[in-house]
């Protein structure tokens, strides 16, 4: 495991060909991201703080895509979900 | 969403935080001829304060479109998985019949708790006093129901071809290891709302959701079983609300009142210590019943509680002075040992059980003792060397007498002392001038805890020896299991593996 001081939050996504986009948006809007290829599901990690928008999923997707499709996708988290709203989706630890 | 747009004659669609605000709280009012008391009677007795409920955050922002449209997307893309497998013949291309032995323990063992959950969820609609916690906990009610149906739509496919899916409802009514969890469960329908809240709200769905849920989902993955994967995820992608909800009830209950940390630390001892046992049959699941393995129990244990919630979680809940859970040093204390020891057991036992087991072929061993290099070699290898020389000269062992169990959570006795790992644990308490036995340090502070409550306990054990079951002997009380030919015993040889091997030699044959 990771030895860094500061805290992982994570999102482990269905591994489709839909949400290979939503994946490629969330690496690009956070570098500092770790993915992992697990049987059936990608696990994003992060330190601190991972963040997921509406414009770069659209991009990626190359049509509209609204921020509860993300429900689609999602399969685990951990962390805290402290913002869902129709531009992003924000997970940190509170404290 | 076309709704939206439709019925309004405004200029601009609302925003989600609008939309919930509208369609979620507001349709909430406050009583004015009846006393609030008397429309929630439930949210006092457990000395919980609450000063102010529309202070429960709900972050999914749901409203009743947008939770239907998106549960009926997930319904669509699972059943088309489910024809598609069946139609192909999918089941043939699973690793080995054997490893429906971890599906049978599913159905058999947490199908039927789904169901309950959608029954106190929907308690909990009704009786929490706050429209957010209540909308959750519906959506919740009705996804768990969503799961029971799914689940059991399903494995339905195995049932046609293999032994141990056919009575599953009866079976966790009845069938020894089946009262673990189905206790467990029972333990949190009988407490009150809150307390329920972070048995399965919090402890349950967020705290072990994922060692519970992920390794049979990733395992499934791994083993070819498409269609318990898809509903695996899409079961999950439910979870990932029903962790918010957990998450959201203890930090709300935590910032209401201060008064309120002491119950709500004294709940999280209690509920990991519970989840944590019934966590037991997914260790050995995961080590021994998986043809094809994914990760091991140490591993998952690791990741998913030590990383994810030691680390995480409970730094963050150190915040609101809450402590990691009670006796969580034991538990991480026996991940080396956990599955080997379940995993022991249950081989001795399974001529009473609904699933099959088998020693470990060589191949399986060699990853044992890669994957637990400080425990396999040293304390169990010997074991099954003995159980393979008892076998070559004809005698598969089976238990014949009948455990003691844990009063609290009704595991066998074969948990071992903390730090040494060849002496059986076993600690009495007394109440009311009669004996109990706990199979742990953790069973035992939760039974002394709430003595009343857990000498009510439905042990199988002391329930067959009172008569209540069947009768006397084996075959009687399988017999008012539901247990039939096939079920249970020796894997090797059994109805499952008789027919996996014929309908395999036919494939080569017949060229289909």
């Amino acid at each position: 495991m990771t030895t860094t001081t500061a805290r992982n939050v994570g999102v482990d996504i269905q591994e489709s060909e839909q949400n290979r986009a939503v994946v490629e948006a969330i690496e690009e809007t956070n570098p500092a991201c770790i993915v992992q290829h697990m049987p059936g599901l990608v696990r994003i990690t992060c330190p601190k703080r991972l963040v997921i928008t509406r414009d770069s999923v659209e991009q990626k997707l190359g049509r509209e895509w609204e921020t509860h499709e993300f429900q689609m996708a999602i399969v685990s988290y951990f962390g805290h979900i402290k913002d869902w709203d129709d531009d992003e989706i924000v997970i940190a630890w509170d404290h | 969403m076309t709704i939206a747009n439709k019925a309004s004659r405004a200029p601009k669609k609302l925003s989600m935080k609008q939309r919930y605000q509208v369609l979620t709280r507001d349709l909430d009012w406050e009583p004015t001829y009846v006393d609030p008391k008397d429309v929630f009677p439930h949210t006092e007795f457990e000395g919980i304060t609450i000063h102010d409920w529309s202070k429960w955050e709900d972050p999914f922002r749901l409203t009743v479109d947008a939770y239907c449209k998106y549960q009926a997307e997930k319904d669509k893309r699972l059943y088309a998985v489910l024809d598609g497998f069946a139609q192909s013949q999918g089941h043939l291309t699973l690793t080995d019949a054997s490893y429906l032995n971890a599906m049978k323990l599913f159905l058999q063992g947490v199908t039927p708790l789904e169901y309950q959950a959608h029954r106190n969820f929907a308690y909990l609609a009704r009786h929490l006093n706050g429209p957010g916690p209540r909308f959750a906990s519906l959506c919740q009610s009705i996804d768990e129901l969503r799961h029971t149906q799914t689940e059991i739509h399903t494995l339905s496919n195995d049932n046609k071809y293999y032994s141990g899916f056919h009575n599953f409802q009866q079976m966790h009514d009845r069938v020894w290891y089946l009262s673990v969890p189905k206790s467990f469960f029972g333990d949190a329908l009988a407490s009150g709302p809150f307390e329920f809240l972070i048995a399965i709200g919090f402890s349950f769905e967020y705290l072990l959701t994922n060692l519970l849920f992920v390794p049979f989902m990733s395992g499934a993955s791994f083993n070819g079983d498409l269609p318990t994967m898809t509903f695996g995820f899409s079961a999950q992608s439910d979870e990932s609300r029903h962790m918010t909800l957990g998450l959201e009830a203890i930090k709300f209950l935590l910032e209401q009142d201060e008064a309120n940390v002491p119950t709500v630390q004294a709940w999280i001892d209690k509920w990991f210590w519970r989840g944590y046992r019934v966590t037991a049959l997914i260790a050995q699941m995961l080590d021994y019943m998986l043809p094809r393995k994914v990760m091991s129990w140490k591993e998952a244990f690791e990741l998913y509680f030590e990383e994810q919630m030691l680390k995480g979680l409970f730094a963050d809940l150190a915040f609101y002075g809450i402590t990691p859970p009670r006796h969580v040093e034991d538990a991480i204390a026996e991940k080396e040992i956990l599955s080997h020891q379940v995993y022991w057991t249950l081989y001795q036992f399974s001529h009473a059980a609904a699933f099959t087991t088998s020693v470990p072929t060589a191949e399986h061993e060699k990853w044992l003792a890669e994957t637990y290099p400080e425990t396999f070699d040293k304390l169990y290898k010997e074991l099954w060397d003995k159980e393979r020389e008892n076998i070559a000269g004809g005698g598969r062992h089976f238990v014949r007498g009948l455990p003691q169990l844990c009063q609290v959570c009704q595991i066998p006795m074969l948990f071992t002392e903390p730090g040494d790992p060849t002496t059986i644990c076993q600690r009495e308490s007394e109440f009311k001038g009669e004996k109990f036995q706990t199979c742990s340090n953790g069973c035992q502070w939760i039974f002394e805890r709430e003595p009343e409550k857990y000498v009510q306990a439905w042990l199988p054990v002391h329930q067959i020896y009172q008569g209540s079951c069947g009768g006397p002997t084996v075959p009687d009380v399988l017999a008012w299991y539901g247990v039939q030919e096939g079920d249970s015993g020796e894997h090797r040889g059994s109805l499952d593996d008789r027919r996996w091997q014929e309908w395999h030699a036919d494939s080569v044959k017949e060229g289909n």
